[in-house]
């Protein structure tokens, strides 16, 4: 055994490296982070954080239907969320005031269908647990035929935000004077809202379709509260992302031989629990300006309404 | 006027079956300075939305240099009516002003350089060099709309609208955002189009007024429009200008029988300060 492997023994149980299931998930685990903070940035930007949320939620009716015909997950997650984001689009997603009230309808209906296909999964499918990893991920459990279709969701959805990385965020600074401009105003949201569809859809066969939004939104607001510039905060929350979920895998993989053992911890609590913790921190610099500008916000004169 | 950057050949826009702008006909010549005065509800802001292209007209036209608009943008440069932006946003002042280059462009932006100095030379235009590196949202009202000023400005266009400047401004902020404007349409050479409730502070430096009420619109001078027999035209009941030491008061009929319902200006509000414009 080598000096650097023995160094690293405490920190890898024994196999993490040869293991094909580990390199599985951190294949998956790095694309996904990467997708997830590029779109996440916008998400947290133009406040569509309930969108996200909801789509994450909405996938487990993917999820679930999936599961009764016998196809993988991934395929019904994007299907359910492209669709539930056509449908948020259509009832008017985009306008501030119907948003919340768009997201909430197709929320509902869908979650509804949840019900009904998980408690058909587990009265007539194989039943093995499947309600679990769809509603909490397992990334362990994902099969190599699967990363092709990752990879090709994650270039996709990061190639549609670079190439509107100009009009969207024009838009989502001020919409009127985007329109003004001549941009397309809802066609550039429509389509970002597509991206959103299909980064939520890879973080729930990540860490599951309730928590796929800690990974959206997450690193995403850990970043923007620490720079003032959206390219470095997608860079800055690509990194957040990814040490989450790399230092999730080998927790969980470490995991297995800690109390009660022969029984691992999920990865996803560790992936969420590190973004969270990320998020906590990176409030830290920004303390002494944030009591600086509510001071100023107590200070600032009433305008005088002509 | 030939060779306007801007002609509004009569207008009109109907919502939900109210005529909001009727017949309104007036042009913009090349570096002019034009105010658009008129109280809450009287069209500006319809007319401004016509003029951008976002409000399809019902009869009448917009011209842009004798042409319609097209769907390219960058001829007009518009600073919406004041909002805050999100104090969280992660932009500078000076990536908002060099968004203002090629908005609509795909993909990131190239030739860093040439932006550089053109961003520099927007910011120097508003006098926003000392606080550009700041966050956007964290920067003071006065401030945001010099940067929004500076991101219309990049792209040369050749006219500005500024939908009420002055709104809820102080009255020395709003005679240093009236400068402002002036020099930027002298210096730039772009004609400017402000909308605003208050004619006052603009007398100084309008080449042309357009009056705005119920819809319709007087234009020219201020000493053509700015008269009883044409405000109470278009007010549609008599109307008194008082000239107070080089500024109007614009009053509604004297007598017991005065219908004041169309009439909102009825007095300056600087006036009431007993402050002196000039």
């Amino acid at each position: 055994m080598s000096v650097a492997a023995g160094f690293l023994e405490p920190l890898f149980a024994e196999g993490f490296f040869e293991n094909e299931a580990v390199h599985v998930a951190l294949a998956v685990g790095t694309a996904v982070a990467i997708v997830a903070a590029v779109v996440g940035v916008f998400t947290v930007m133009r406040g569509q954080s309930f969108a996200g949320e909801s789509l994450g939620d909405i996938g487990t009716t993917g999820g679930s239907a999936a599961s009764l015909v016998g196809v993988g997950p991934l395929a019904g997650f994007v299907v359910v969320d492209v669709l539930a984001a056509a449908a948020m689009e259509l009832i008017g997603v985009q306008r501030v005031r119907g948003r919340d009230l768009a997201t909430g309808i197709v929320l509902g209906a869908a979650i509804g269908l949840s019900a009904l296909f998980l408690y058909l999964d587990t009265t007539h499918g194989s039943g093995n647990g499947s309600t679990v990893t769809i509603l909490f991920g397992s990334i362990f459990a994902i099969s190599s035929s699967t990363i092709p279709a990752v990879v090709a969701l994650a270039l996709v959805s990061v190639a549609l935000i670079a190439a509107l990385y100009r009009p969207l965020l024009l838009s989502t600074v001020s919409p009127e004077i985007a329109a003004a401009r001549g941009i397309p105003v809802r066609l550039v949201g429509a389509v970002y809202l597509l991206t959103l569809a299909l980064a939520t859809a890879l973080a729930a066969i990540t860490i599951g379709t309730i928590l796929s939004t800690a990974l959206l939104i997450g690193p995403a607001a850990a970043a923007l509260r620490l720079t003032t510039r959206p390219l470095r905060a997608m860079l800055a929350a690509t990194g957040f992302g990814i040490a989450a979920v790399w230092i999730g895998i080998v927790l969980a993989y470490d995991s297995y031989y800690w109390p009660p053992h022969e029984h691992g911890w999920p990865v996803s609590f560790f992936v969420v629990a590190l973004v969270f913790v990320t998020y906590l921190l990176s409030g830290l610099p920004g303390l002494r300006d944030r009591r600086r500008l509510r001071v100023l916000d107590r200070a600032e004169p009433v305008a005088v309404e002509p | 006027m030939s060779g306007a950057v801007l002609s509004v050949e009569e207008l009109g826009v109907r919502i939900a079956g109210r005529q909001v702008l009727d017949r309104v006909d007036f042009q913009v010549g090349p570096g002019e300075f034009t105010g658009l005065i008129g109280s809450n509800g009287a069209g500006k802001t319809t007319l401004f939305r016509a003029i951008l292209g976002l409000q399809r007209p019902t009869s009448g036209q917009v011209l842009l240099e004798g042409k319609p608009r097209s769907r390219r943008g960058g001829a007009i440069g518009y600073v919406p009516q004041k909002f805050l932006l999100d104090p969280d946003l992660p932009l500078r002042g000076r990536d908002l002003v060099a968004l203002g280059l090629d908005p609509g462009r795909l993909g990131f932006p190239t030739r860093r350089r040439q932006r550089q100095e053109a961003v520099e030379a927007a910011l120097a235009a508003v006098d926003a060099e000392s606080f550009a590196d700041t966050r956007v949202g964290r920067l003071s009202g006065g401030e945001q709309q010099r940067i929004l000023i500076a991101h219309a400005l990049i792209s040369r266009p050749r006219l500005l609208l500024a939908d009420e400047p002055l709104a809820n401004l102080d009255l020395r902020s709003a005679q240093e955002v009236v400068a402002l404007l002036a020099r930027v349409c002298r210096e730039q050479g772009v004609a400017v189009l402000i909308s605003a409730h208050e004619i006052n502070p603009l007398l100084p430096v309008m080449d042309r007024v357009v009056y705005l009420a119920n819809g319709r619109a007087a234009s020219g001078t201020s000493e053509e429009v700015i008269r009883p027999d044409v405000l109470s035209r278009l007010y549609g009941h008599h109307v008194d200008v008082i000239d107070v030491h080089g500024r109007v008061l614009i009053v509604a009929g004297a007598g017991p029988d005065a219908d004041m319902s169309g009439c909102e200006e009825t007095v300056s509000h600087d006036g009431v300060a007993g402050e002196v414009i000039r």
